[in-house]
C-alpha cells in the first residue's frame, strides 16, 4: 500500500525544479570561481586597508537577511530600477523574475562563500613561494599559474563545493527576485515550499529527503578534501 | 668583469637602511652583523625583492637599478638561496630543479644538470616531494636550483641558520667549495663568525643599517676598533702551504708566513695552499722562544697594539707576523709581568690551530 503511494508520487513528481537548481548552482559556481580567484589574488597583494574594505564589502551577504538582499536586488533589477530601466531601453529581457536574474543574485549571495576559502589559501601560502619563483625568472603571470594556483587548490575546491551547496539551498533571495515561474525560476527549495503550501507532503518528503542526503554528501566531501594533511601523514 | 656597485636607502617599520658599497667581482663576500643590522634587507634589495626608497645597483656592465629604472626580480640574473630552502611544496624535486632551468635564457646542457645533481648528491631524491626531505637535503636542492639558472651573481641568505648541527656539517663543505667551483661573485649573509671565516674572503660589516667596515676577512677580524676582535670567539685567519707530513706522530706541518704549525695529519699534497684559523684565546705570549718548546707553533711577532676588552681582566693584543696579523687574548696581569708594549718583539705560542680549507 505504502510502496504504491511512493511509486505513484515518484511518477507524478515534477523533476524540473531539481534540474533547474543544479543548473543554477553549477553556473553560479563557475562564474564565482572565475571572479573570486583573480579578485582574491589581487586582494592578497594589497595592503591591510584595501583588503579589509573589500573583504567586508564582499562578506555583507553573510550577515544580511536574504530578504534584505533580495529586496535591494529587486529594486535594482525591477522594471522601475536603474538596471531594469536600462534593460527596457536596450530592449532585452528584464532580469527580475528570470533565470539570468537568479544567476546574478546567486553570485552575489554566495560570493563570501567562494571568496573566503580562496583568500585564506593565498594568505596561508605567504609571499615566499612567489619570491622564490621570481628569483627563478618567473614573470608575475607565470607565478600565478604555476605557483599560486596549484598551491591554493584545496581552497579553490572548498570554495567550489561551498558555493554550489549554498546556491542549492538558497530560498529567500530567490523568492524575492525570482518568484515562482515553473521551468524558469522555480528551483528545488521553492518547489518544496509550494508542495507544503498545497499540502502535498509526499512530494515535500521526497524532495526534502533528497536535499538532506545531498547536503550531507557535499559536507562529507568538503571535510574529506579539506584534510589532506591528515591523509598525507598516514601514508608517510 | 662583474664588479658590484650598490647604494640603498630605505626606511620601513622603524628600521632604516643607508648603505653604499662595492664588492669584488670574484669570490665570496659575507654580509655580517647582528640580527636587525640589515643584512637580509640588502640581499633582498639586490635581488629586487625589496624596493628601496632610493638606490642604485650595477652588476658588471648591467644596470639593475638607478633613478629612473628598477629591473623586476625575474629580469635579474641572480640565484637566491633562502634561509629555509623555500622549495615548491607542490612539485617534485626534479620539477623544482627544472623550474628555473626552463625559464633561464641561457641554454644549460644536460651535462650541467647531471653535474650539479651529482655534485650535491641529490640524484636519489629527484622523484620525491620536498616534504619528504631532511633539512640538509632541502638546502642542497635549493642550492642546486639556484645554480642551474646559471646566475651572474649568487645570493645566499643564512643557508645554515635553520639547520641542526649535523645538517650544517653536511652543507658546509659544499659552501667552502663553491668558491673554486664557480667563477661568479657570491654574497653570503651570516651572523656566525665561524661560518664567515670558513667560507668568505671578503666581508661587509653591518650595524644598525649602516656599513661599519668593508675589506678582507682577516683584516676586519683583527681590527681591534671593530667589534669582531672583541667577540668571545675572536680569531684570525692566516694562509699557508702544506710543508710536510710526519708519519710517526701523525702530523702535518704547515708553513705560514711567520713560522710553522703542526696539525693532525691531513690528506693533502705538499705545497697545497690552506687557510688556518687561530683563536685568540689559544695564543699566549712570551719574551723568549722557550728552551723546551719545539720549533713549531711558535712565531716571532711584533706587538702592534694592546686593546682593552669588556672584561677588565683581559686584553686583546694584535700581533704582526709579517704582512699577516694574529690576535692574542691575554690577561692584564701577564701583560704587566712581561712589560708588553706596542712595537715590542715577542714570541707568540699557539696552542692549537684549526684548518679551514
Amino acid at each position: 500500500m505504502i510502496e504504491t503511494t511512493i511509486e505513484t508520487t515518484l511518477q507524478t513528481l515534477d523533476t524540473t525544479p531539481i534540474w533547474l537548481s543544479i543548473k543554477l548552482a553549477s553556473l553560479t559556481t563557475v562564474i564565482l570561481l572565475l571572479i573570486t580567484i583573480p579578485f582574491s589574488y589581487w586582494l592578497y597583494q594589497k595592503g591591510r586597508r584595501v583588503k579589509s574594505f573589500f573583504t567586508a564589502l564582499a562578506s555583507l551577504p553573510l550577515v544580511l537577511p536574504p530578504s534584505v538582499l533580495g529586496f535591494y536586488l529587486l529594486m535594482l533589477m525591477g522594471s522601475n530600477g536603474p538596471i531594469g530601466m536600462l534593460s527596457t531601453q536596450l530592449d532585452i529581457q528584464l532580469l527580475a523574475f528570470s533565470f539570468p536574474g537568479l544567476v546574478i543574485a546567486s553570485v552575489i549571495y554566495s560570493f563570501p562563500f567562494a571568496l573566503q576559502p580562496i583568500q585564506n589559501a593565498f594568505e596561508s601560502m605567504g609571499k615566499k613561494p612567489l619570491e622564490a619563483a621570481a628569483t627563478l625568472r618567473a614573470s608575475p603571470v607565470d607565478r600565478f599559474f604555476t605557483i599560486a594556483l596549484p598551491l591554493a587548490k584545496p581552497g579553490i575546491l572548498t570554495a567550489a563545493v561551498l558555493s554550489f551547496a549554498h546556491t542549492m539551498g538558497e530560498f529567500g533571495v530567490i523568492l524575492m527576485i525570482g518568484g515562482n515561474i515553473p521551468g524558469e525560476t522555480k528551483v528545488l527549495s521553492v518547489a518544496i515550499y509550494d508542495h507544503v503550501e498545497a499540502l502535498e507532503y509526499d512530494q515535500a518528503y521526497i524532495l526534502s529527503g533528497g536535499m538532506l542526503l545531498f547536503s550531507f554528501v557535499v559536507l562529507f566531501t568538503l571535510y574529506y578534501l579539506n584534510n589532506p594533511s591528515l591523509s598525507q601523514e598516514k601514508t608517510r | 668583469m662583474s664588479e658590484i656597485k650598490a647604494n640603498f636607502l630605505l626606511a620601513k617599520d622603524g628600521f632604516s637602511l643607508d648603505v653604499s658599497f662595492s664588492l669584488p667581482e670574484k669570490g665570496i663576500t659575507a654580509l655580517f652583523g647582528q640580527s636587525g643590522s640589515g643584512k637580509t634587507t640588502i640581499l633582498r634589495c639586490i635581488a629586487g625583492l625589496e624596493v628601496p626608497d632610493h638606490g642604485g645597483l650595477k652588476v658588471g656592465e648591467e644596470i639593475w637599478q638607478d633613478k629612473n629604472y628598477f629591473a623586476p626580480v625575474h629580469k635579474r640574473d641572480v640565484g637566491y638561496v633562502f634561509q629555509d630552502a623555500n622549495l615548491f611544496e607542490h612539485l617534485t624535486i626534479e620539477k623544482n630543479l627544472h623550474y628555473g632551468l626552463k625559464r633561464s635564457s641561457k641554454k644549460t646542457n644536460l651535462s650541467a644538470f647531471e653535474d650539479t645533481v651529482q655534485w650535491l648528491r641529490i640524484g636519489h631524491l629527484l622523484s620525491r616531494k620536498p616534504s619528504a626531505l631532511s633539512g640538509g637535503q632541502r638546502q642542497r636542492v635549493a642550492i642546486a636550483r639556484a645554480l642551474l639558472c646559471q646566475p651572474k651573481l649568487l645570493l645566499m641568505d643564512e643557508p645554515l641558520a635553520s639547520l641542526d648541527l649535523q645538517s650544517k656539517s653536511e652543507i658546509l663543505p659544499y659552501l667552502e667549495s663553491l668558491q673554486t667551483k664557480l667563477s661568479i661573485p657570491i654574497i653570503y649573509v651570516s651572523h656566525s663568525p665561524n661560518e664567515v671565516v670558513r667560507i668568505a674572503d671578503h666581508m661587509l660589516l653591518l650595524k644598525h643599517g649602516k656599513v661599519l667596515a668593508s675589506g678582507a676577512v682577516n683584516d676586519l677580524m683583527t681590527r681591534t676598533d671593530l667589534p669582531l676582535a672583541h667577540l668571545e670567539e675572536a680569531c684570525s685567519v692566516v694562509t699557508g702551504k702544506v710543508m710536510s707530513h710526519d708519519q710517526e706522530y701523525h702530523l702535518t706541518y704547515i708553513n705560514l708566513i711567520g713560522g710553522i704549525v703542526a696539525v693532525s695529519r691531513l690528506d693533502l699534497c705538499q705545497g697545497q695552499p690552506v687557510k688556518v684559523r687561530i683563536v685568540a684565546k689559544d695564543v699566549s705570549l712570551s719574551l723568549a722562544p722557550g728552551e723546551h718548546s719545539t720549533i713549531t707553533n711558535i712565531f716571532p711577532v711584533r706587538v702592534v697594539e694592546l686593546t682593552k676588552t669588556h672584561d677588565p681582566a683581559k686584553l686583546i693584543v694584535k700581533l704582526d707576523m709579517g704582512q699577516e696579523y694574529l690576535l692574542a687574548q691575554i690577561t692584564v696581569k701577564s701583560a704587566a709581568t712581561l712589560h708588553i708594549q706596542a712595537n715590542q718583539l715577542v714570541y707568540a705560542q699557539v696552542k692549537s690551530v684549526a684548518l679551514i680549507s
